[in-house]
């Protein structure tokens, strides 16, 4: 008894031994990952990096300009339309749909994010690449607006969900009529909240690259013409890590610190808006 | 509010930049990756000549080239370096279309191994990428190496994963020298490989050899130069084993009858101190082009570029036009105007 | 990619009613009822554009598909082909490439998702738990390119150094059908690696919800009755969640499904069906990814754009049945802790 007791125990301990090795192989890709980012990144950050254009293949030296600047302006064309759209959907779907609907919508929401990305630039490609015959920022930038839509409304709505119903209660009771209802008490309620579900999603389309392919395109100058094929961060540090060129992998490692510091900056800024609102709510 | 003034911004960055941009000609072209640091080097020189001339040239390999341009129309030119077909200028929905003789290449074989200074003949090449021989120390790439101590290691195949003009190059060469090669692979500028990996543009397949030992590979000649990948000299018709340079291909463009519309494949030509793989590379353009600004910008540049773009050439390992072709050529550039 | 679990705010009502009920008011009589369809409409409109993007990506994808069909028929899908010199497509490697490396992908990550999820809930304190989950929650925003980059220049020479000492092995583990062929470096195990990185952020946010879910009656029944730590993990905690974990691989693998750069970047690009970990192949995202600028012909294109269908039919299903089972597993979960 007592020794299958000891047994049982020592087949415990090393299970649970397995377990924390578990979660430490867990953590472990990101630390290589950001340990090699830092090291090969910051040897190439300078403020050429961010003020020169890149040279032709072979030179050393250049910057990436154009694809940093090409960057914020696709997927700020596509926050423009992705963000108001999801919100506004979100909004129905909260506040007006009958409950079938609501969760049929959400359903197809569900199913959308989870649509993978190149399918949306393929989408993207054959709705305006095609027709207009040309590739452009202004197509990147909706293949990204398509990505971003559905998760805007499903954390928008999250948040729409948090805010309490004895609130619109006695929004009704006051006789408040229901767009009031939800755009002075729900979404007021629920803004620090969605600002963050957008924050996020701007920092998940800014990496997206498959879609880049065959929509914004990519260019070597620096063009802000939506109608024109445009450079963006993370094309770019495709087309340079398969590439021969050291110096060129060199630029895709300093991009890859720019776009990381991007987005885990964003998504800290959306963790510390939340944090900050729900002190100002407690205190 | 923040978000209501950020809408706004972006909203007045939509709107003027067009109108900013306005004056500038916005040319785009697409295909090879066999010319693209010479293509590269010549819009980034021609901008600094032309501010008002941005020529953006995307390297998706000519078989994207020869597509983009004649059939989805979503550029102004392409490049290709593996001419079009008869049925493909047929089916284009840009007519007519017009092959200009931009520069002059080698393709060459490249290879990461613990020993240097291989050489090839076709028929070792073409076994190699059938699949045939596997190994380092096969006896037919020792016979190509009397001396060399070959080690016993794997090749791993490298090809282009994307259509090309470099492919075409190779692959039509192979096709001349092998019967084997040419039933079972073909010529074209995407083939069905037996064997190997496939790299993205010549950048990626010069990449993956760069970082694969025991790999094996083909690029256009400045890819082996830029990047230090060993290249290896190839027998040529004549049983010489020749290193490609500015003289070899140019020796194998002079034995070439030149047609007027400029399709022609000077692959395996005869003559001692020739380079077996040798191609031109075109630019694909047509005169039916609606925008006349853009028009009148592909007209000057294609002048520059066979005439003073041309010194740019050797210092990139291709070989500049031979001066009586490019003297035919202004004549047809002409009819673009 | 959802976007990751954010963690909910918790709001005191009555402040709230305090603060914003006031501005409602004072806002609502300044206006009169027509603004009340106005909104209605607008943000119904809204509505109807996210309905309209599932059925026009549909729609779209299955069009631009059409001509590949129409010329090989439904067999497109089975057939090994992939041959644009003469016109031939089929699917049958790209799925094969997908499957496998989605598998690969799916046997290192699950075990150790959900190996992980028991160690944040049930061992280790919840300070260091949080800081861990925190971790692979920063994990998942990494973009797929950016671990591209860090697999061809690290994971890569390190798989391969791996493959050498295989097929070096005295032992003769390369005559092995798994291990057998040539060390690349790059192939099925690289990509399957990094797709296992991708998917376990994923994994780990399900099953550690899961697990949480486990109702606490549950835990304190398998202490009282002597059981150790593990015996109730084992034996009272796992099997209640099994379900909701089976759930977590469904989305896991959705997820894996159509990952592109990452594994382009690391696989090869080799239309081949090999059953070598270390063969290199082709996945359905990375073909498309590759060619579909330079695909020579419409019927190329056509083809490519039928990858994008199926891969876009298997995500589909594959997220409506983890959905489904999961908000069926919700509804039995509640139901139960109301008792």
């Amino acid at each position: 008894m007592s020794r299958s007791h000891q047994l049982r125990k020592l087949h415990g301990r090393t299970m649970e031994a397995l377990c924390l090795l578990a979660a430490l192989a867990a953590v472990a890709p990101l630390f290589a990952f950001l340990w090699h980012l830092v090291s090969m990144g910051a040897g190439a950050l300078n403020p050429a990096l961010f003020t020169q254009l890149p040279l032709p293949p072979g030179e050393v030296g250049g910057g990436l300009k154009n694809a940093i600047l090409g960057t914020l302006l696709v997927v700020g064309t596509a926050t423009v339309v992705g963000i108001p759209v999801g919100v506004g959907a979100a909004v129905y779907m909260t506040e007006f749909a009958r409950p079938r609907m609501a969760a049929t919508l959400r359903f197809a929401c569900d199913v959308l994010s989870g649509v993978p990305s190149i399918v949306m630039g393929l989408l993207a490609f054959q709705v305006m690449v095609r027709p207009m015959h040309h590739f452009s920022a202004l197509s990147g930038a909706l293949a990204l607006a398509f990505i971003m839509l559905p998760v805007v409304v499903i954390t928008t709505q999250e948040m729409l969900h948090l805010v309490p119903h004895s609130l619109r209660e006695a929004g009704h009771a006051l006789g408040i009529p229901a767009w009031r209802i939800a755009s002075s008490i729900s979404m007021r309620a629920a803004a620090p909240g969605i600002l963050t579900g957008a924050i996020l999603s701007v920092s998940r389309i800014a990496g997206e690259t498959a879609p880049m392919l065959f929509t914004a395109f990519g260019n070597p100058f620096l063009s802000l013409d939506p109608k024109a094929p445009i450079a963006t961060l993370p094309h770019t540090i495709f087309t340079y890590a398969i590439s021969p060129y050291d110096d060129w992998h060199r630029l895709a490692w300093g991009g890859a610190l720019i776009l990381v510091l991007g987005i885990l900056g964003a998504t800290l800024l959306s963790r510390f808006i939340l944090w900050w609102h729900q002190r100002g709510l407690n205190a | 509010m923040t978000s209501r003034t950020l809408v706004r911004t972006a909203l007045t960055v939509l709107l003027l930049a067009p109108a900013a941009f306005a004056q500038t000609v916005n040319l785009s072209g697409a295909g090879s990756t066999f010319i693209y640091p010479l293509a590269s080097k010549w819009f980034n020189e021609y901008n600094k000549l032309h501010p008002q001339i941005q020529i953006n040239y995307q390297s998706i390999g000519s078989g994207g080239g020869i597509r983009q341009f004649s059939q989805d129309r979503t550029v102004d030119f392409g490049e290709t370096d593996g001419p079009m077909t008869d049925q493909q200028l047929k089916e284009s929905k840009v007519q007519p279309v017009v092959h200009l003789p931009m520069a002059l290449g080698g393709v060459v074989p490249v290879y990461n191994l613990r020993v240097g200074g291989l050489r090839f003949s076709g028929e070792t090449l073409a076994d190699i990428y059938l699949g045939k021989i596997v190994m380092w120390d096969d006896p037919a790439i020792a016979k190509d190496n009397p001396g060399v101590k070959l080690p016993s290691d794997p090749i791993t195949v490298v090809h282009r994963a994307d259509g090309s003009g470099t492919t075409y190059t190779w692959v039509d060469y192979l096709s001349k020298v092998s019967g084997a090669f040419k039933q079972k692979v073909g010529v074209g500028t995407s083939v069905t490989w037996p064997v190997g990996l496939g790299g993205k543009g010549n950048e990626g397949v010069a990449g993956l050899v760069k970082q694969t030992p025991g790999a094996i590979g083909y690029v256009e000649l400045i890819y082996a130069l830029q990047t230090k990948i060993a290249c290896a000299p190839v027998k040529n018709a004549a049983g010489e084993f020749v290193n490609a340079s500015l003289a070899s291909v140019s020796a194998a463009a002079a034995t070439a009858n030149i047609p007027a519309d400029y399709r022609v494949s000077i692959t395996n030509a005869p003559g001692k101190a020739v380079y077996p793989i040798s191609t031109f590379t075109w630019l694909l353009a047509t005169p039916s082009m609606q925008d006349a600004k853009k028009k009148k910008a592909l007209h000057d540049f294609l002048v520059w570029a066979v005439t003073k773009g041309q010194g740019y050439s050797e210092g990139l390992g291709y070989a500049p036009l031979p001066k009586n072709l490019v003297q035919r050529e202004l004549k047809d550039i002409g009819k673009l105007k | 990619m959802d976007a990751p679990a954010i963690e909910t705010p918790e709001m005191t009502p009555p402040s709230l009613v305090l603060q914003i009920l006031p501005e409602g008011i004072r806002r609502w009589r300044s206006t009169g009822r027509g603004a009340d369809r106005l909104f209605r409409l607008v943000t119904g409109m809204c509505a109807a554009a996210v309905a309209g993007l599932l059925l026009i990506v549909i729609l779209f994808m299955v069009k631009g598909s059409l001509p590949a069909i129409r010329d090989h028929g439904l067999g497109f899908v089975l057939s090994p082909d992939w041959d644009p010199t003469n016109q031939k497509y089929g699917a049958l490697t790209f799925l094969f490439g997908t499957a496998y490396t989605s598998l690969i992908g799916m046997a290192i990550a699950l075990p150790l998702g959900v190996l992980t999820a028991v160690a944040l809930v049930e061992i280790l304190p919840r300070g260091l738990a949080k800081a861990i989950s925190l971790a692979v929650e920063l994990l998942a925003a990494i973009p797929s390119v950016l671990l591209g980059l860090w697999g061809i220049f690290e994971l890569v020479p390190l798989v391969r150094s791996f493959e050498i000492a295989i097929y070096r092995s005295p032992l003769g583990f390369r005559k092995l059908p798994i291990f057998s062929g040539a060390p690349l470096g790059v192939g099925f195990l690289a990509a399957g690696l990094l797709l296992a990185i991708m998917a376990l952020p994923f994994i780990l946010s399900v099953s550690r919800e899961v697990l949480l879910q486990v109702p606490t009656a549950q835990r304190e029944a398998a202490y009282a009755l002597g059981a150790t730590r593990w015996q109730a993990i084992r034996k009272f905690i796992l099997p209640y969640s099994w379900k909701g974990i089976f759930g977590a691989g469904l989305l896991g693998l959705a997820r894996v499904l159509g990952e592109t750069m990452a594994v382009t970047m690391v696989i090869g690009n080799t239309p081949q069906i090999k059953a070598s970990l270390f063969a290199s192949g082709y996945t359905l995202a990375s073909v498309i990814a590759n060619e579909f600028t330079e695909a020579p012909s419409d019927l190329a294109i056509s083809a490519l754009i039928s990858l994008g269908l199926i891969l876009l039919v298997l995500t589909v299903l594959l997220n409506a049945a983890a959905r489904l089972m999961l908000i069926y597993l919700n509804r039995r979960m509640g139901t139960q802790g109301a008792k």
